[in-house]
């Protein structure tokens, strides 16, 4: 026992109070303040009634067939005391409650902007620049607003150490704002059920270090110029949908698998058989309709014109790589 | 000794409610309140112990991150099937179906409910409700949550319509109670029993039925919409359809609210009972309790929203709900303070329902106080959805609500079959039960705190040292449990006849053979003064009390 609370003294996180995590967005501090206001108020009545009933059971405790001494059965003035007590302290904790949630919610102007889509079971944040990552990159002390949306379900983002917490609904916007206040990893969580994976649909916030965003964001939107093609096919093949249906483990998807499709000959609808090779490829990738592979469904989109040159050739590597 | 116990058991050795008459069919379709209150109890003996052999395996797969012992999409159904049995099958109709029923009219001084066949429909219309969940479990279950929230429910390939067919089945069992008991209360109460001399037990039943009966259609006709955005693809909730999925959750949470005080109120209904006799006191302001009572099933329709701070409502509904949440934390600090202040200058005995009682009090009041974080706006933004929203509902739903129903099921079992249970035995289970409930739980409001969201399969390892002493607890607490239904069980057959009045309570049900006779009482009871035990005096030879002055066993 004592070693799985010594355990939970150490448990992961540095910082942060016995109650929370660590404080890392301009909001925190204020949340944390109103939970300990409550924590305290709840601890002094807890302890009272506790209190009062261990010391009226240790002290009117009697044998069988002592009756009470008898008290009155009501009192106006205490009964109206204890219940004017509580509605004045509930109405300062709803107060309290309210101001801190409207900072929560009204996000300043100036914020930069991401957009962020929740779909079964990842995150992807969208960069004004166009670049899609799946992680949250920000710059520390600059404020971030989040335009979310989802795919599918309802999901929910939720960055513990920021204390923000935006429900991600499909068919309408949901907006977050944070301001972080410390460089670091932390954890973003997917906070509403949505299916198998749900605890699985996690990513990170990095806070980035002044002046490090911009060059962050620079190298890693050049990804197509600096990375082995087959690493920027493999960040394309997440980021750009081809994963919704092509699996990588050979499972059957929507769309056939990639893993080991390369170099195969593949029987085609009608009964054609094509190997597979860089052009078929990127014919499907162009002309998904033109040959479908036997057994699925012609429901692809096309990609012409939404895939660079450049891009198609990184998926085309990628798709080389995973072999059987 | 024997034949002590015999007169004092009045007519036990002659015609009770038990042995009244015989065979299968003389239950199942039975008219007498008491045997259907009873096949109530069986019944939903049955689903907590399915739902917490359904709670043991989910806090097992949570004894390390990953895999422990199911895939992901077994642990989803679990807890699923966990939430859907606990609240569908045993909490709602738990007090109210089973307790309610054997005790309300006896406790009235009535010989039944007012519409005994409707009684009866209600209990099989619970069977045919369990059967579409249980046959939906058969198929292979449910993964989407007890809440349904859509368009995950209408997506999923469980089976969610045989499962929401049962729910809404059940809320028609439970509409049913309802309507009987309001009018039993209304109608059938004899003379003298006026309004103000009811045990506040009845007045709890009371407001339990008034929100059984207004709140309950809804979840009916949300989980038919359900069914008919799913079967038929009419666009309602799915914004792929056209619809909106946060209108379910809206109509989902304006059932799903006032239930909890469905389950709740006639918690505290039995703890009022249960303060004042084993306090030997009047209870302390009567009619504070009561109206509370009535205030809190008023309340408890104007709080839904407070379950979607984050969904995405806008800042002025959020307000609105989280102010109106609050006011009902007022009613419920009055009851916990005129309780204690029963127990002020009582003669407190501890037999075991005023163990339950007394850790009703102590645990209902973590689950009270950690409701104010959560009706706080922005620290509930924080909580949502963590493990600290499910340690909060397990200490009023489990701690209060299952608390309460044991405290008043260890009271009631010598009126329910004449027999007393072991009271040692009783007293240690009660504190297995304590002890294993606080261990499973108190971890969870730490976790849920440093941001541990629920309905995970996996996790982060920071927090594997909580969920394992969670795990632990949770197995003490199911042994506990099986202590508890070895001597219940036993005292059935080998149990000490009990007198007519064990505990010295004022209320009619105690002035009536243990167990009562097929009509309830032998001759019209004497309603009194529902907390007055003056008349009462112990006698050891029974043991129990006796009216004062009345013939010596």
């Amino acid at each position: 026992m004592s070693f799985e609370l010594g355990m939970m003294a150490a448990a992961g996180e540095t910082g942060g109070s016995f109650w929370m995590p660590p404080e890392i967005s301009t909001s925190a501090a204020g949340v944390d303040w109103i939970f300990y206001f409550i924590f305290w108020i709840s601890l002094f009545f807890f302890l009272l009634i506790v209190g009062l009933m261990t010391y009226f059971v240790v002290r009117y405790r009697r044998p069988k067939g002592v009756e009470a001494e008898g008290a009155p059965s009501h009192n106006m003035v205490l009964e109206v005391t204890w219940s004017v007590i509580p509605l004045i302290l509930v109405i300062v904790i709803f107060y309290l409650g309210f101001k801190g949630f409207m900072d929560l919610f009204t996000s300043p102007q100036n914020a930069y902007e991401v957009l962020v889509t929740g779909q079964k079971w990842k995150w992807l944040f969208q960069y004004p620049n166009g670049y899609v990552d799946e992680n949250l990159h920000v710059p520390v002390d600059v404020p971030v607003r989040l335009v979310m949306s989802s795919e599918d379900v309802i999901h929910s983002l939720y960055i513990p150490a920021f204390r923000v917490k935006r429900d991600v609904v499909p068919g309408r916007y949901t907006k977050a704002w944070f301001q972080a206040t410390q460089a670091g990893d932390y954890q973003i969580f997917c906070a509403e059920y949505c299916g198998k994976s749900h605890s699985d649909m996690l990513a990170k916030v990095v806070v980035e270090k002044p002046g490090d965003f911009e060059k962050w964001l620079e190298k890693a939107s050049n990804f197509l110029d600096t990375m082995p093609p087959a690493e920027a096919g493999a960040r394309l093949y997440k980021t750009r949908g081809c994963a919704q249906c092509h699996s990588i483990d050979g499972t059957s998807g929507i769309g056939p698998t990639f893993k080991g499709v390369f170099g195969e000959t593949v029987v085609m609808v009608g009964g054609a058989k094509v190997a597979v090779d860089e052009n078929y490829l990127r014919e499907s990738i162009n002309e998904p309709q033109v040959r479908v592979v036997a057994g699925y469904q012609p429901v692809m989109p096309t990609f012409k014109g939404r895939l660079k040159d450049k891009e198609i050739t990184a998926i085309i590597e990628y798709i080389k790589s995973l072999e059987r | 000794m024997a034949s002590g116990d015999m007169a004092a058991s009045g007519a036990g050795v002659e015609d009770n409610y038990l042995t009244h008459s015989h065979g299968f069919k003389s239950w199942f379709f039975t008219l007498d309140h008491k045997r259907i209150g009873l096949m109530y109890l069986v019944s939903i003996l049955t689903a907590f112990f399915l739902g917490g052999v359904f709670a043991l395996l989910v806090r097992t797969e949570l004894l390390t991150p990953g895999k422990t012992i199911m895939d992901a999409e077994t642990y989803n159904r679990m807890f699923t099937l966990h939430g859907a049995a606990m609240i569908f099958l045993f909490i709602i109709p738990g007090i109210p179906a089973a307790l309610g029923n054997f005790v309300l009219p006896i406790m009235l001084g009535a010989k039944d409910v007012a519409f005994p066949r409707l009684n009866l429909f209600s209990y099989h219309l619970y069977v045919a409700g369990a059967i579409f969940a249980l046959a939906s479990i058969a198929m292979g279950g449910v993964d989407t949550g007890w809440t349904f929230y859509t368009p995950y429910s209408t997506t999923t390939n469980s089976h969610v319509i045989a499962m929401t067919l049962g729910a809404f089945i059940l809320g028609f069992s439970s509409i049913f109670t309802g309507l009987n008991f309001i009018v039993t209360i209304h109608k059938l109460r004899p003379a003298g029993m006026t309004w103000f001399k009811m045990p506040l037990f009845l007045w709890a039943l009371y407001g339990t039925a008034i929100i059984q009966v207004l709140a309950t259609p809804v979840l009916g006709i949300t989980l038919l919409l359900l069914i008919v955005e799913r079967a038929l693809g009419v666009g309602i909730f799915d914004p792929a359809l056209g619809g909106d999925p946060v209108l379910y959750q809206h109509f989902f949470w304006f059932y799903s609210h006032p239930a909890v005080y469905i389950m709740i109120l006639p918690g505290m209904g039995i703890i009022s009972e249960l303060v004042s006799v084993f306090s030997r006191k009047h209870i302390f302001g009567y009619k504070f309790i009561a109206y509370s009572s009535i205030a809190i099933a008023v309340l408890g329709f104007l709080v839904w929203g407070h379950h979607m701070f984050t969904s995405g409502q806008s800042a002025m509904m959020n307000m609105i709900f989280s102010a109106l949440t609050f006011s009902v934390a007022i009613p419920s600090a009055i009851k916990v303070f005129n309780w204690l202040a029963t127990m002020y200058k009582g003669a407190i005995h501890l037999d075991t329902p005023m163990l339950y009682a007394l850790s009703f009090i102590f645990l209902f009041g973590i689950g009270g106080l950690t409701g104010l974080f959560l009706g706080a706006l922005a620290v509930d933004v924080h909580l949502h959805d963590t493990y600290f929203i499910v340690a909060h509902f397990h200490y009023t739903m489990m701690g209060g609500t299952v608390i309460a129903f044991l405290g008043g099921l260890h009271y009631w079992w010598p009126k329910m079959f004449g027999r007393m249970y072991n009271e040692t035995l009783g007293r240690i289970a009660c504190l297995i039960i304590f002890v294993g409930f606080n261990t499973t739980f108190f971890t969870q409001f730490i976790m849920g705190s440093h941001g541990m969201p629920r309905r995970y399969y996996n996790y982060v390892p920071q927090f594997t040292p909580y969920h394992r002493l969670s795990t632990w607890g949770s197995y003490l607490m199911a042994v506990g449990f099986f202590l508890m239904a070895g001597y219940l069980l036993h005292s059935l057959f080998r149990g000490r006849k009990a007198p007519v009045n064990p505990w010295g309570s004022a209320t009619l049900e105690w002035q009536t053979s243990s167990p009562p006779p097929h009509d309830n009482f032998p001759e019209a009871p004497a309603v009194g003064d529902p907390y007055d035990f003056s008349n009462l005096e112990y006698d050891p030879s029974l043991p129990g009390y006796r009216r004062r002055g009345g013939p010596k066993a």
